[in-house]
């Protein structure tokens, strides 16, 4: 019965951590691995202008949709002008408006960007596009094209494919040749074929925007065509008629509206400027569940003042060591003094690195066994000969720190970072034990909590662990079904197989 | 590896995870502990049920009463100071006589002499706490000093050599000879290297004996041979162990006594987390013994019944 309840728990406890652990891990995009950094793109876009003699009023279309890509943060930088984010007939709209201005102006819109391919277009179905109005001679030319590609295609894709082929035909048929007479841009490629599809019933529309890639100081955004084909938008190049994005294709708006509009100012032009960077996964994944507003991240490591975060960084990794304690008390059979004076040991090992750690505190602990028999000659009663130990303990590391100092090994130092308490009970234990069960039990067990701590300073600083505790404190509920099962363990302990080995042979 | 832990699992091996979780955690109710932990409350229950225990000749509970050391052993030419509360023997001081020119000069077991001021100070240290187990302050006993009985003369070195009994639910399961070596410096624990002879429960012969986890045929300081010793009073011995779990309420109990020339068998201390070294003592793990128990367990079975039993069914193969 008892022992059902033990299973029970530490089977809730493991799955309660490890699922919290997955979700984290799998939906919210946390990084198991520290050096995880997504690299995430800022694009900058600067509106310049001359400022007229009256109020100015400027429009900027800025990212809406981004397939592929989630936004981590957007600001504008606009000093003395009004802001405002509004939707408008083809998505976001920027608005900047200020009553007067002297001089050339310049705005500023800055999104910062990270790929993340869960991210899809989640646009609506549109309607089928009215049929355009277009004057001779041109709607011949274009009712012919239309059937003759219609002709030669199966599905929207493929006619759109074969109608890009046609526009860019070098030696283009006639009715292509009147269409293109005016074309000499991407844009206006893609225009003519906007026209074309909505002559075949296609919704079609323009894209723009910038293949991500580095740093770009003065990126022109690129154009393709958009149609749908009453599933999905999918996405063709205009020159080529090949369909899909380019790699790291950013979206910045959509639609044959102009980019910018400015009321009250000339000489418009906008400048893109792209830069990569890398952040931390944490902080992305971070952002992107407060977007998504996800409750658990309230209650996070990461929503703690960095002080106190640095605090529970050192504080998380003690059940690690508490693990190891485990593992060599109950499972391999070492003896060492107190139950987790190791672990408290192996902290300060954290300060001072291993060897000098080990170095520091064998030295302190023997001086410290030396002056404690000499205390034994007086005589003195228990409380005042620990606290006589206590202060030996003080004077020595002090004694250690400037002796070091002078020898120019800064190490020593850190000597101050022992627990100087804990430091002091070992010594009394020690020396107790000396005395009463001899010096051989009194060493082998100054070592079994030697050795205990250094494998809890080895298995509390291994950097993935640290992060994976971090990261995911939830681990820990793990690490307690763990010691609550290991508190259940009735087999023999690693040591006891020695122990007993005369009994193995009958 | 796990070849030998499956051996050692065969041959009915108990292990320290398994004493504690299964035996110790179940059978031992930590407010029973008391009774067992504390020398004074032992000597006090065991006395009140009419077992015989060695003479309490005084309890010092206060640094302010170490003075009186001197006057409570003033009549006694031998006594034992130990803190009430000590584990595995740790603060025993055993006085066996004293200088005749000085009386203020003591012979300890081991025939070093030494002064009142040094023993005032032992007793100083075992009042402060150095000995007990929690670090607390605790008490300390000054009782007789056992004088044994030759039987074991041959196979120890000066000090006391004693009989622990396991005794679960109430049935003697097992039982060893803890004999003092010059190593152990007359203590009887075989974790400071006396020797542990096991014991056939149905004669209450002594079988080969344990030193430091080794079999051993001879006692290491004179070579005397420790097997086919003749325990005295062995059913008297089986039944004052299996009266302790009434004492104590303890269902997992080791019992520690020791044969007086004059008095013969006292019970000298229980303890509510026995070692498991009484296996190899007895060349047999002791699982199997505590299964047949759990097996042939009667709650209404007085203690010399339980006795008997143990005799019956715990015969040295």
């Amino acid at each position: 019965m008892k022992h059902k309840t033990v299973y029970v728990l530490a089977l809730l406890l493991a799955a309660a951590g490890l699922s919290l652990f997955l979700y984290k891990w799998q939906l919210l995009g946390f990084p198991i691995t520290e050096d995880r950094e997504t690299p995430v793109w800022t694009i900058e876009a600067a509106v310049h202008f001359e400022s007229g003699p009256g109020s100015i009023k400027v429009n900027l279309l800025v990212p809406t949709l981004t397939p592929g890509f989630r936004v981590l943060n957007e600001n504008p930088v606009s000093r003395e002008y009004g802001f405002n984010l509004n939707y408008g007939s083809s998505g976001r709209e920027a608005q900047w408006a200020v009553r007067r201005a002297d001089g050339p102006q310049a705005l500023y819109y800055r999104v910062s960007v990270y790929q993340d391919p869960r991210s899809e277009q989640s646009d609506t179905t549109p309607p089928f596009p009215p049929a355009p109005v277009i004057e001779e001679p041109f709607k011949t030319a274009v009712d012919v094209i239309v059937s003759d590609v219609r002709e030669q295609s199966a599905d929207t894709a493929s006619f759109t494919t074969e109608l890009l082929h046609r526009l860019n035909d070098r030696s283009p048929d006639p009715n292509v040749q009147l269409l293109m007479s005016n074309v000499s841009s991407s844009t206006q490629l893609v225009e003519t074929a906007t026209t074309l599809l909505a002559a075949a019933r296609i919704p079609a529309r323009m894209v723009h925007g910038f293949p991500l890639a580095g740093r770009q100081r003065n990126a022109p955004p690129v154009t393709f065509l958009e149609i749908h084909d009453g599933d999905q938008w999918r996405y063709f190049n205009p020159r080529t008629g090949a369909e899909g994005l380019p790699p790291h294709f950013f979206i910045w708006w959509r639609g044959n509206e102009p980019l910018v509009g400015v009321e009250g100012g000339s000489s418009v032009r906008v400048d893109f400027a792209i830069q990569q960077n890398h952040v931390d996964a944490v902080a992305i994944a971070r952002t992107h569940a407060s977007q998504d507003d996800i409750r658990i991240l309230d209650f996070s490591l990461y929503s703690l003042p960095i002080q106190t975060q640095a605090v529970y960084s050192v504080l998380l990794m003690i059940p690690i060591g508490a693990l190891v304690m485990v593992l060599m008390r109950n499972f391999v059979g070492i003896e060492a003094f107190g139950t987790f004076m190791p672990v408290l040991i192996a902290l300060a090992f954290r300060e001072t690195q291993l060897l000098w750690g080990i170095i520091l505190f064998t030295l302190l602990v023997a001086l410290g066994l030396t002056i404690r028999f000499l205390l034994e000659r007086l005589r003195l009663l228990l409380v005042p000969r620990l606290a006589s130990v206590l202060i030996v303990v003080v004077m020595l590391m002090l004694l250690i720190s400037i002796v070091s100092n002078k020898l120019g090994m800064d190490t020593g130092l850190s000597v101050a970072l022992f627990p100087m308490v804990i430091i002091a009970m070992t010594i009394e234990r020690m020396s107790v034990m000396w005395e009463e069960r001899g010096p051989a039990d009194a060493l082998r067990a100054a070592f079994g909590s030697l050795l205990t701590a250094v494998f809890s300073y080895i298995a509390m600083g291994l950097n993935w662990l640290e992060h994976l505790i971090i990261t995911f404190p939830e681990l820990l509920l793990v690490v307690l079904a763990f010691v609550v099962l290991a508190g259940r363990y009735t087999g023999y302990r690693l040591l006891e197989l020695t122990r007993f080995k005369v009994l193995a042979k009958g | 590896m796990f070849a030998v832990a499956k051996r050692l699992r065969a041959a009915g091996v108990l292990g320290l995870n398994q004493r504690n979780s299964e035996f110790i955690m179940r059978l031992n109710p930590r407010k029973y502990y008391p009774r067992v932990d504390d020398k004074v409350l032992t000597k006090e229950l065991a006395m009140a049920a009419g077992m015989a225990v060695p003479e309490l000749y005084g309890v010092i509970r206060h640094q302010g009463e170490v003075r009186r050391f001197a006057e409570i052993v003033d009549a006694r030419a031998s006594f034992v100071v130990k803190p009430a509360q000590g584990s595995g023997g740790d603060g025993i001081t055993v006085v066996t006589g004293r200088s005749k020119r000085k009386r203020d000069t003591f012979r300890l077991a081991s025939g070093v002499l030494t002064t009142r001021d040094e023993i005032e100070h032992h007793i100083s240290n075992i009042v402060g706490g150095q000995y007990s187990l929690s670090g607390n302050p605790d008490t300390a006993l000054i009782e007789y000093c056992v004088m044994f009985d030759p039987v074991f003369d041959e196979v120890s070195y000066q000090g006391v050599p004693d009989i622990r009994v396991i005794v679960y639910r109430g049935y003697p399961s097992m039982a060893m000879v803890r004999l003092p070596t010059r190593a152990s410096d007359g203590k009887a624990n075989l974790h400071q290297g006396a020797v542990g002879a096991g014991v056939d429960m149905s004669t209450g012969q002594t079988l080969t004996g344990v030193h430091h986890n080794d079999h051993v045929d001879e006692h290491p300081d004179n070579g005397a041979l420790i097997a086919g010793l003749e325990i005295p009073q062995w059913d008297f011995i089986l039944e004052s162990a299996a009266r302790c779990y009434e004492v104590t309420g303890l269902g997992y109990l080791g019992v520690d006594m020791v044969i007086d020339r004059d008095l013969g068998p006292l019970i000298l201390e229980m303890n509510a987390r026995p070692g498991l070294n009484i296996q190899i003592a007895n060349s047999t793990g002791i699982l199997s013994r505590l299964r047949r128990i759990d097996a042939i367990f009667a709650a209404h079975e007085t203690p010399a019944e339980r006795a008997a039993v143990a005799k019956r069914e715990f015969r040295a193969a």
